[in-house]
């Protein structure tokens, strides 16, 4: 520990501080939202798991048509959509109420006050997303994409969500201090501009469906942005308040994070119309989303260059930290997948990757790659600091960064390389259908094996998280950090 | 950043600029539009304004109670999952060269649709025009056949069989009017005795197939000659 010591100073950020008086402030902060956050949780880990099963069965039928193939409720259309909103909306927004308003509550210095209603609209939250997924199963859904709820689910939803979100806005009302740090205004933002996506499409889609493709053009605003303000900006307050933390090393520039923020709230949300490019909508709604598509470049390139130098140098103590091993992969690939995302926009990239499977590998890596393992880098952190206990075992904490780390690899690259090819096939009216389909077979089935590295990461983490919420004596008696290698240093 | 009203206008202008920009001018732009005649001509009283003929026909068409229900079908088994509903232009992909259509979809084809069911995969090949890629009765034994098991008429296709759809029974004197006809030592027929009948779903579904068809002009997009 002592040759890194010197690297954990006191900084100017005074939410890591060494002083006894602020960490009984934030242990305080920690015991008001304790129960609720651990509530989250384990929902969060439970819809991963059961995301994970519906993913599975997905990935097989796409290259075993009959497999479960004798029962309606487990077609593959059932089963791809009760997968993506078991993540998006049972992974995705648990883990967003645990991790985003638990690091509200810390940056604001402002204990949750009714913690019980938070509660209570955690576990409203989860019984209307059950509601939704049997419904999509029985056959009750929209096929409207990423919006599959049923109808008669969605209310209860919308009011859930406003009686949780409304205690992060809470927090920060009554925040402490003059300073209010980026992650802050990330979690403020996404907090207030899901809702309102959400409520705009559903009520011009579902509600009161407006004339013809306007109704795809609202699908794609709001898909694209569930992603690009909501994930993201929570993915990247988690990142940006937890790389300085661990490393005790403020954030590299103020003014780099201000301009990230800031470019990605004004061009990310008029991005997602790339969706329907060469579709029957007007060209120069296209064009505006290309053109958004295209600046998204700025504040990606900003955040890359803020974490790096800010992690710079310090790379054995991020490969040894749980939280930063997942944390920077995650941060990765969000430069990566943005990048990647600004030229899909092109017309002449999306003419070939467009309705292919180039575009479910992007998806992941984006929801995956960045966003999820971000947040699993955030549990890793948080929950010692809720139980005040260690992860058990860092033996598994390692079989779970490799097993994603390396499942999302292998999905990304073979859904891109088998997506690009099948998408050139499918401009070249001399190759056969058919043919196109059995030559995306062999990437099917990597994806299929990149399912199960994922799984067994998946499993790995439930594990390890429940043998440390119900701990044994010996869980509780350990002292040290849980590190993933040997020297010492800060977790 | 300490000017809070700064971040609070931010946050709400920067979500309020697309809204505005995205939804609401694209409402305005296309939400008044409406089914039209295939072709425009001069107007009676003057000249340089075009109307629609009176009389003609107005396109896209309303779909029939059958296929309407057939729509509901599609929409709960997910079919979009795997099926686009647009036809891109010529030269951009080869979506007419395959022959999934004979001219691009535009705003006007999808007006009457409460759901509209663009689609952003082709996992399968566009339906835009399916039904009139395979029309009438031959269409439909197609469609019947190729929902019960893809592999009877399309082999190595990676669709999955919708055979809960349709059930199997014991043949009573003669065999049931719409009963499947499968080609002859077919592996996927049923033992002799019995027959396939499509449930009403199943001949919902396939009846909205086969009005699935983009066999008209409209004033901006008209089929080529």
């Amino acid at each position: 520990m002592s040759d890194t010591s010197q690297l954990i100073s006191p900084s100017s950020n005074p939410y890591s501080s060494e002083h006894a008086s602020v960490r009984a402030e934030l242990s305080e902060i920690d015991a008001s939202i304790r129960t609720a956050s651990v509530f989250f949780v384990v929902s969060a880990i439970g819809w991963l798991m059961i995301g994970t099963v519906f993913a599975l069965m997905a990935a097989f039928k796409a290259h075993q048509p009959d497999f479960l193939g004798a029962y309606d409720f487990l077609t593959f259309g059932r089963v791809r959509s009760a997968h993506l909103n078991a993540m998006a909306l049972g992974w995705g927004n648990n883990i967003i109420f645990a991790v985003g308003l638990w690091i509200m509550a810390r940056l604001c210095r402002s204990p949750i006050q009714h913690k019980g209603l938070l509660l209570i609209a955690g576990v409203f939250w989860n019984i209307g997303l059950t509601v939704g997924i049997v419904g999509i199963l029985r056959g009750d859904m929209t096929s409207v994409e990423w919006l599959e709820i049923p109808q008669y689910a969605t209310p209860m939803l919308v009011v859930a969500y406003a009686l949780i979100a409304v205690w992060g806005i809470m927090a920060f009302r009554f925040r402490k201090g003059e300073h209010v740090y980026v992650s802050q205004w990330y979690i403020l933002a996404g907090l207030f501009w899901f809702p309102w996506l959400y409520v705009v499409a559903q009520a011009v889609i579902i509600w009161f469906p407006a004339r013809g493709v306007v109704q795809s053009v609202a699908n794609w605003w709001f898909a694209h942005n569930v992603l690009g303000l909501w994930l993201t900006p929570m993915a990247l307050a988690t990142a940006y308040y937890l790389i300085p933390k661990v490393l005790g090393r403020p954030i590299y520039s103020y003014y780099l994070s201000v301009l990230g923020f800031w470019a990605l709230a004004i061009f990310y949300n008029w991005a997602g119309v790339h969706h329907l490019i060469g579709g029957p909508i007007p060209v120069w709604l296209i064009s505006a989303g290309i053109v958004a598509s295209i600046m998204m470049v700025i504040p990606v390139i900003v955040v890359a260059i803020n974490h790096h130098m800010t992690v710079v140098g310090l790379h054995r103590e991020v490969w040894r930290s749980p939280t930063l091993r997942f944390i920077v992969f995650g941060a990765i690939s969000y430069t990566l997948v943005s990048l990647i995302g600004s030229t899909m926009a092109l017309r002449s990239v999306s003419e070939v990757t467009h309705f292919t499977h180039f575009t479910i590998g992007h998806a992941h890596h984006g929801v995956y790659a960045f966003f999820t393992m971000i947040m699993f880098g955030g549990v890793y952190y948080m929950m010692p600091r809720l139980l005040k206990r260690e992860w058990p075992s860092a033996g598994l904490i390692k079989l779970h960064f490799w097993g994603c780390a390396l499942g999302i690899t292998v999905m990304v690259v073979a859904l891109q390389t088998g997506g690009w090819i099948q998408g050139m096939e499918m401009n070249n009216p001399e190759i056969p259908f058919l043919e196109v389909v059995q030559n995306t077979i062999p990437w099917l089935k990597a994806r299929s094996v990149s399912g199960i590295f994922l799984t067994v990461g998946h499993i790995a983490f439930a594990v390890n998280f429940f043998w440390m919420l119900f701990a044994a004596g010996a869980v509780r008696a350990k002292q040290e950090p849980t590190l993933l290698t040997r020297e010492g240093g800060v977790a | 950043m300490r000017n809070m009203a700064v971040l609070f206008c931010g946050i709400f202008f920067a979500l309020a600029f697309s809204f505005t920009g995205l939804i609401v001018t694209g409402n305005i732009q296309l939400g008044a539009f409406e089914p039209s005649t295939e072709a425009l001509v001069p107007s009676d009283q003057d000249p340089s304004v075009m109307v629609m003929p009176e009389g003609d026909t107005l396109y896209p068409l309303k779909l029939s109670g059958i296929a309407e229900q057939g729509k509901k079908v599609y929409i709960g088994l997910g079919c979009l999952y795997c099926h686009s509903q647009q036809v891109r232009r010529q030269g951009f992909g080869a979506d007419i060269e395959r022959g999934w259509g004979p001219r691009q979809t535009v705003a006007r084809d999808y007006v009457r649709q409460d759901r509209v069911l663009l689609g952003t995969i082709r996992t399968g090949p566009d339906l835009a025009h399916v039904g009139g890629r395979y029309a009438g009765d031959a269409g439909r034994d197609w469609n019947h056949l190729h929902l019960y098991n893809p592999q009877i008429v399309s082999k190595g296709s990676t669709m999955p069989p919708f055979a809960f759809l349709y059930n199997k029974q014991e043949i009573i004197n003669e065999p049931s009017p719409n009963a499947l006809v499968f080609p002859p030592n077919s592996e996927y027929a049923p033992e002799s005795g019995y027959e396939i009948v499509p449930s009403r779903r199943a001949e919902a579904l396939v009846e909205y197939l086969l009005s699935l068809k983009i066999d008209y002009s409209l004033p901006e997009a008209p089929i080529p000659e």
